[in-house]
């Protein structure tokens, strides 16, 4: 590269807000024809949403995207398609009830001398795709009744039949293994010989520093440094994912943990695809953190645990006695209750009410005879919006006309009223604004104070560091490390804010390595 | 690969639950093909007849199939039809044969724009935008032919618009055939059709994909009116008249058919043959049921029961 190379994309002021929560704030973004270039941050700096911008599925409040040289004229996915575009969602793009190669070619299909859907092209065509890429994926079969893996892979392949100008990928490699992610790569830098612009998403620094030829860092929706790869060093692009970034978390106190008796064990314990083989003890008082990528296994091992995906080996011992949980019914049965991770689908009904949502957990204790408890219903849902400090209008108002921070309340406060000794938050506070994340944080400890023993899931390390008392470290299904939350701060350091960006560096250099580990168990595997 | 290899041997027990229409189809035609020889169900006479009765409802439901395939529905076919024999008649009176023709098309792309309009547009569920237009289209046909009959009086039009035959074979077969053969295509080949699966199939991921779900979901809706105005004219010239009564509780037989055949009421598959032969099954059980001597209450307690059947045994278990 030594004459400069032709803009293939610019973007220029974007800003988009969603519902007063600005996403994106004046960013700039320009990728260069002939390069792959990364796109990181953390989580809700603006990766995806820059992306859907660029995709046309966003139209921005602000800004200017040239794509080769021309203005888009309307932000669209049409538009950005015959600006030659092409972008792999995360499944956001597949439809179940067709086939893989008829979702591959959709809307391009190759047609027959009467201008009809040749389906035998499309089937060929897809299959090369795949042999290319030396994957195995059946394009004949419904996508319907793929695995995640393979909507993944035809995703992927939608996106790289498109002989784009741009090519997106969105964190690409969580559905391929180790060998695949190098043939992947392979095709990328042939795509990059033929002057094509790749945009590279992954929380895999690793791969990033293999492929990348410069990165581009978003923070908080904010850009913050554009620079080729030479000049950033992991621990460098760590610093700048991170940033000066506290707002509000820095100052939740911690305090001191009485650590009881041990509430919950797992030794050995695996699901029907993950977690694998994972043993941990949570004790009575304290709060125990899940880190790791998605699909690390953290959310499988939470369902585990609440009877949704029940164990097909292991043991799960309550308090020294060892239990089998098999439905949900078993888990609750036992004192442990689940706060999911879809807030809308999984933990609230948005329409009904606060006082109805409240007790859906509890109503075979409130109805004993088949008739519901008006006055018991309004005695509970009182005393969980008192002690949740919840903010709403009225016990009779729809949950949906709440902010989302009091809906997780709501959805928190209906499980706390099954009286549960163990209690999983799984991602307890995505998409809650800032205010109400160090307010559930709060409420965790206080939680754990009271003697509950709580996990938590969280792909936000501050909260995770601000929230527990130890933090294990998984990677593929795989439980790699149990830090001591205590571990990780730095003795010399006395301003709280930048305790916890040390701190947060740490993890996320545990976090890597246990990723990195996990690639050399495979790869052994393999040879 | 291996899937591949072992796929031909297990096909027809890996597909029966798909294919139970077909399967269902030849065994109540043996059933009363054994039971009812006698009566003269084998009769090629009462055979063609089944075909004169079923083809205003395997017209619509071509249509419809193509409505649920995108995830949308139309309950105001039979409304619509009976309002297409008014207008058709009415023209014909004043303007001929070619002016009624064009009566009936009109109707059908008002109604059905109107539908689309109100459907992608204003974002009123398909199931109430036509629920609401059932009862308007019945309206206007009453207002409009003063409750009345009005006959037609152009043999030609009759004959061409299912009252005609050419030797044996009735006129009706062929607007079957023909609209069964362009539908087959349309939504096996077409670039349109695989849009249509596409959208009800998901209509996000076919945003996300570069489709127009809106103007799909416009156009199926237009193209279902005009297949029921396409139907009133055939039953306007099958009857050689125009009443508002024609074409009444239609839309249930219409939706049967298709989700008989296999089309998902939840969008994202269909198939046009396999709505054919659910038009054809549903005419085939009512011309048995009266060909048995069956009460009418018996026959709306069978054909119901069989119904029932043949869609549990479709379902997908487990």
């Amino acid at each position: 590269m030594t004459s400069p190379a032709p803009v293939a994309v610019r973007m220029t002021g974007i800003s988009k807000s969603f519902g007063g929560i600005r996403a994106l704030d004046a960013v700039d973004f320009e990728v260069h024809a002939g390069e792959v270039h990364a796109l990181l941050g953390g989580n809700g700096a603006g990766k995806s949403t820059i992306l859907k911008v660029l995709n046309g599925v966003h139209v921005p409040d602000e800004g200017e995207i040239v794509v080769g040289g021309s203005r888009l004229a309307a932000h669209t996915p049409e538009a950005a398609r015959a600006a030659g575009i092409a972008m792999n969602f995360q499944e956001m793009s597949l439809i179940p009830t067709l086939t893989v190669a008829q979702n591959i070619f959709l809307t391009r299909e190759a047609r027959d001398a009467r201008g009809m859907i040749d389906d035998a092209d499309s089937l060929r065509r897809a299959q090369a795709i795949f042999d290319m890429l030396k994957v195995q994926v059946d394009p004949a079969a419904l996508v319907g009744d793929l695995g995640a893996g393979q909507k993944q892979l035809t995703e992927i392949a939608k996106a790289i039949s498109q002989d784009a100008r741009v090519l997106i990928l969105d964190e690409p490699s969580t559905a391929l293994a180790v060998s695949d992610v190098e043939r992947l790569f392979v095709f990328l830098r042939k795509l990059k010989s033929e002057g094509v612009a790749i945009i590279y998403v992954s929380h895999r620094m690793d791969e990033i520093a293999r492929i990348a030829d410069r990165a581009t860092i978003l923070r908080d929706g904010k850009h913050v440094i554009t620079a080729p790869l030479s000049d950033l060093p992991i621990d460098t692009m760590i610093e700048h994912i991170v940033g000066k970034r506290s707002k509000g978390l820095a100052d939740v106190v911690r305090g001191d943990v009485f650590r009881g008796e041990v509430l919950l064990e797992l030794s050995g314990v695996t699901g029907p695809h993950k977690p694998d083989d994972v043993s941990l003890s949570l004790h009575r008082g304290e709060v125990l953190g899940l880190a790791g990528l998605l699909g690390s296994g953290r959310s499988a091992l939470a369902r585990v645990i609440a009877g949704i995906e029940p164990a097909v080996a292991g043991e799960i011992r309550i308090k020294g006695h060892k239990v089998a949980i098999r439905r949900p019914a078993d888990a609750i049965a036992n004192g442990i209750a689940l706060v999911p991770e879809a807030r809308a689908t999984q933990g609230i009904i948005p329409a009904h009410n606060v006082a109805d949502n409240m007790v859906m957990s509890v109503l075979g204790r409130i109805a004993p005879r088949g008739m519901v408890d008006r006055p018991r219903v309004r005695e509970i849902a009182d005393d969980m919006i008192a002690r949740l400090s919840i903010k709403t209008a009225s016990r009779d108002h729809a949950v949906s006309t709440l902010s989302g921070g009091n809906q997780q309340k709501v959805v928190i406060g209906k499980w706390l009223a099954t009286e549960p000794e163990i209690l999983i938050l799984d991602e307890p506070t995505a998409g809650i604004d800032i205010g109400s994340k160090s307010e559930i944080i709060r409420l965790v400890r206080d939680l754990a104070q009271a003697g509950k023993g709580v996990i938590v899931i969280s792909s936000e390390l501050s909260e995770l560091l601000t929230a527990c008392d130890r933090i294990l470290v998984m990677a593929d299904g795989r439980a790699h490390q149990m830090l001591d939350r205590a571990d990780l701060d730095d003795p010399a350091e006395s301003d709280p804010e930048h305790a916890l960006q040390v701190a947060e560096r740490r993890l996320q250099v545990e976090i890597q390595k246990a990723l990195s580990a996990d690639t050399r168990i495979k790869e052994a595997s393999h040879g | 690969m291996a899937k591949a290899a072992t796929a031909p041997a297990g096909a027809f027990f890996a597909n029966w639950r798909q294919n139970i229409i077909y399967i269902g189809f030849v065994v109540i035609f043996l059933v009363f093909a054994l039971t009812l020889n006698d009566k003269g169900f084998l009769n090629p006479n009462n055979l063609l007849n089944i075909v004169r009765q079923t083809a205003m409802i395997a017209v619509m439901a071509v249509a419809m199939t193509f409505v649920l395939s995108a995830g949308e529905i139309d309950l105001s076919v039979g409304a619509v039809a009976g309002l297409a024999t008014v207008t058709v008649a009415m023209a014909i009176a004043v303007a001929g044969p070619v002016g009624g023709i064009l009566a009936g098309i009109a109707t059908g792309l008002a109604v059905g724009m109107f539908n689309g309009w109100l459907t992608t547009k204003i974002g009123i569920p398909s199931f109430l935008t036509t629920l609401a237009m059932m009862g308007i289209a019945k309206g206007v046909a009453m207002w409009i032919s003063d409750t009345a009959a009005v006959p037609i009086l152009s043999p030609g039009y009759s004959w061409v618009f299912g009252g005609g035959s050419v030797g044996p074979i009735p006129v009706l077969m062929f607007w079957m055939a023909i609209i069964a053969g362009v539908g087959h295509v349309a939504l096996r080949r077409s670039g349109f059709g695989r849009r249509v699966l596409a959208t009800g199939g998901g209509e996000t991921a076919a945003r996300y994909s570069g489709i127009d779900t809106a103007s799909i979901k416009f156009r199926v809706l237009v193209l279902s009116s005009c297949a029921a105005a396409l139907a009133g004219m055939l039953y306007a010239g099958r009857l050689q008249s125009g009443r508002f009564q024609l074409g009444e509780g239609d839309e249930l037989s219409v939706i049967a058919a298709a989700v008989l055949g296999g089309t998902s009421l939840f969008g994202g598959k269909g198939t046009v043959i396999g709505t054919i032969v659910g038009a054809l099954m549903i005419g085939l059980i009512n011309n048995g049921l009266i060909l048995m001597g069956l009460e009418f209450s018996q026959q709306l307690i069978a054909r119901g029961g069989i119904i029932i059947l043949a869609v549990a045994l479709s379902q997908k278990r487990g």
